[in-house]
């Protein structure tokens, strides 16, 4: 007997054929501590071949789940614990970033997360080699990913850590200058970064991580701004919520599915399943467009931000249900590159720098795949890495900076990426000075609503 | 495994013999059936059972079949009917 109606089975149906609905990452968060060696080179060859033989079947097991459920499984990531922490004695960081890459590459996967250092409230002689380190790493590698947390709620800012960034951020973009910076792509700054993001290009193993765990990534914009485009646009607020929740139920519980399929077929733990919306650069598989569908002419109009805010809560209610064990970012991504009416906005003038660090307030995560005149000077990018954290810190929750310093583009080129990258039109910057401010160093205190026990 | 097939398109004669004789020849056992038209489109879902047929190769079939006769053709494990439909 068919269990369902036929309206149920021609929704699926439709969600998974016409709408976008896949899952957008399968990560298989790696514990490294177990291949720290007395020297790089002992340690690079640990870390190879407990990636190689732990996740050797991550991309075929993937390829069955999808071809099983017939839902597309976009990519297929490993996380391993920040790298700054396994070669603490050693250093050698390049070294485990080329095994890193040589693994990633011989398993067949798209992006391995993980040169990494958390250092929100201090930083070690070799954690500052090691953020040095980064550039050349990142350029060096394809499939590497960095990301460096420099402040959290509990703790305040490493405003050291801040200034540190911004000057690194600059060599990054310099050294792939011929890829149009696109090393940056591949580079976060955090505040309150999370343990169990399966997403790149900030995904790491937290030190609390078990030794294999699977983390998955739902996505499905496209899903929800169609299903409010059937609800039409004389549906109160109300029931735009209570549409959007009943969609992100169903996305999720498709992520549940195959998040517990593929833990169990790795034989890893299933860790969580994050309840992101990602968009791609694909037309309907835009966060903008649900904004859109809300009622706005245009993403960064005034009223983004509040319809932003309806978006990602409703997003959370729905899925949280849906799955048994939800973190990681868990909120929507506005990534402008990845998105292409975020692109089309900001080529319009209607979506500015300033209006999307509002709207990163209220959704998570940050300022995100945002390119910027190849001149803006290493300060100003580390301003706008402080200004974030501040959001994150005081507001408790995850902020980021990914930011591309274009060489040698000014305001109104473009940037290519390709794939899922996308193209970054280049955005202007506020022009004045914060160097002094950067200069100073030092700490930002923690907020007194750290103070909680 | 068990499967939903659904087929959608303009209504016309022969689709459901079309696509029930390429499944017999696959070794699909159809357990149920439904069939809908509204206005001129035709809907038919099918519960079957895969026995030791591919899905990929199934799907790929359905997609050329479908083609060939102007209709949408998808193969969807019942399993991502339930998790999405049933709590």
């Amino acid at each position: 007997m068919i269990n369902f109606n036929k309206n149920e089975i021609l929704e699926t149906v439709r969600m998974i054929e016409n709408e976008n609905l896949d899952v957008r990452t399968i990560t298989m968060a790696l514990s490294l501590f177990d291949c720290i060696g007395r020297t790089a080179d002992e340690t690079a060859e640990l870390v190879y071949k407990k990636i190689v033989s732990r996740a050797g079947k991550l991309v075929s097991v993937g390829g069955d789940i999808a071809a099983q459920y017939g839902v597309p499984i976009v990519n297929k990531r490993v996380s391993v614990t920040p790298v700054s922490l396994i070669c603490a004695k050693t250093g050698g960081y390049g070294k485990i970033a080329a095994a890193l890459d040589k693994a990633a590459a011989e398993i067949g996967i798209d992006f391995i997360g993980g040169y990494s250092a958390l250092v929100h409230k201090g930083m070690t002689k070799y954690e500052r080699e090691f953020i040095d380190s980064i550039p050349e790493a990142i350029a060096a590698t394809e499939k590497v990913c960095s990301s460096v947390n420099v402040g959290s709620t509990r703790s305040g800012i490493n405003m050291d850590a801040v200034k540190l960034m911004g000057e690194r951020i600059k060599d990054l973009s310099l050294l792939t200058a011929q890829s149009g910076g696109m090393g940056c792509a591949k580079l976060v700054v955090f505040c309150n970064a999370v343990e169990d993001n399966p997403f790149m290009a900030g995904a790491f193993t937290g030190v609390g991580e078990g030794d294999a765990v699977i983390n998955v990534g739902v996505s499905g914009p496209g899903v929800v701004s169609c299903a409010l485009k059937k609800l039409g646009k004389s549906a109160d607020l109300l029931a735009v919520a209570e549409e959007i929740k009943r969609t992100a139920f169903k996305i999720t519980r498709v992520g549940q599915l195959v998040a517990v399929e593929a833990a169990k077929r790795l034989e890893a733990e299933f860790g969580i399943v994050d309840l992101s919306l990602a968009p791609t650069p694909k037309v309907g598989d835009s966060v903008a467009q649900i904004l859109e569908e809300m009622g706005l002419e245009s993403v960064g109009a005034a009223g983004t931000t509040a319809c932003l805010a309806i978006l990602n809560d409703a997003v959370k209610k729905g899925g949280v249900m849906a799955s048994s064990s939800v973190g990681g970012l868990s909120g929507a991504f506005i990534p402008v590159s990845e998105d292409a009416g975020m692109i089309r906005a900001v080529r319009n003038g209607a979506l500015t720098l300033e209006k999307l660090e509002a709207m990163t307030c209220v959704c998570s995560v940050g300022l995100d795949m945002i390119a910027v005149p190849g001149d803006t000077p290493a300060s100003v990018l580390s301003a706008v890495i402080a200004d974030e954290c501040a959001i994150g810190m005081i507001n408790n929750k995850t902020t980021a900076v990914r930011i591309i310093p274009a060489p040698g583009k000014k305001v109104g080129d473009e940037v290519e990426f390709g794939g899922l990258l996308g193209t970054a039109p280049v955005m202007p910057v506020n022009k004045y000075s914060a160097a002094d401010f950067i200069n100073r160093g030092g700490r930002v205190p923690a907020p007194v609503h750290s103070l909680k026990n | 495994m068990k499967a939903v097939v659904t087929v959608v398109g303009k209504d016309k004669s022969g689709i459901i013999a079309k696509v029930t004789a390429y499944l017999a020849e696959a070794g699909v056992n159809v357990e149920d059936i439904s069939q809908t038209v509204l206005q001129d489109y035709f809907a038919m879902i099918m519960l079957v059972d895969t026995g030791k047929a591919s899905v990929t190769d199934l799907r790929k079939d359905a997609e050329r079949l479908g083609k060939e006769a102007g209709v949408d053709i998808s193969i969807q494990h019942e399993d991502i009917f339930t998790a999405m439909h049933r709590i």
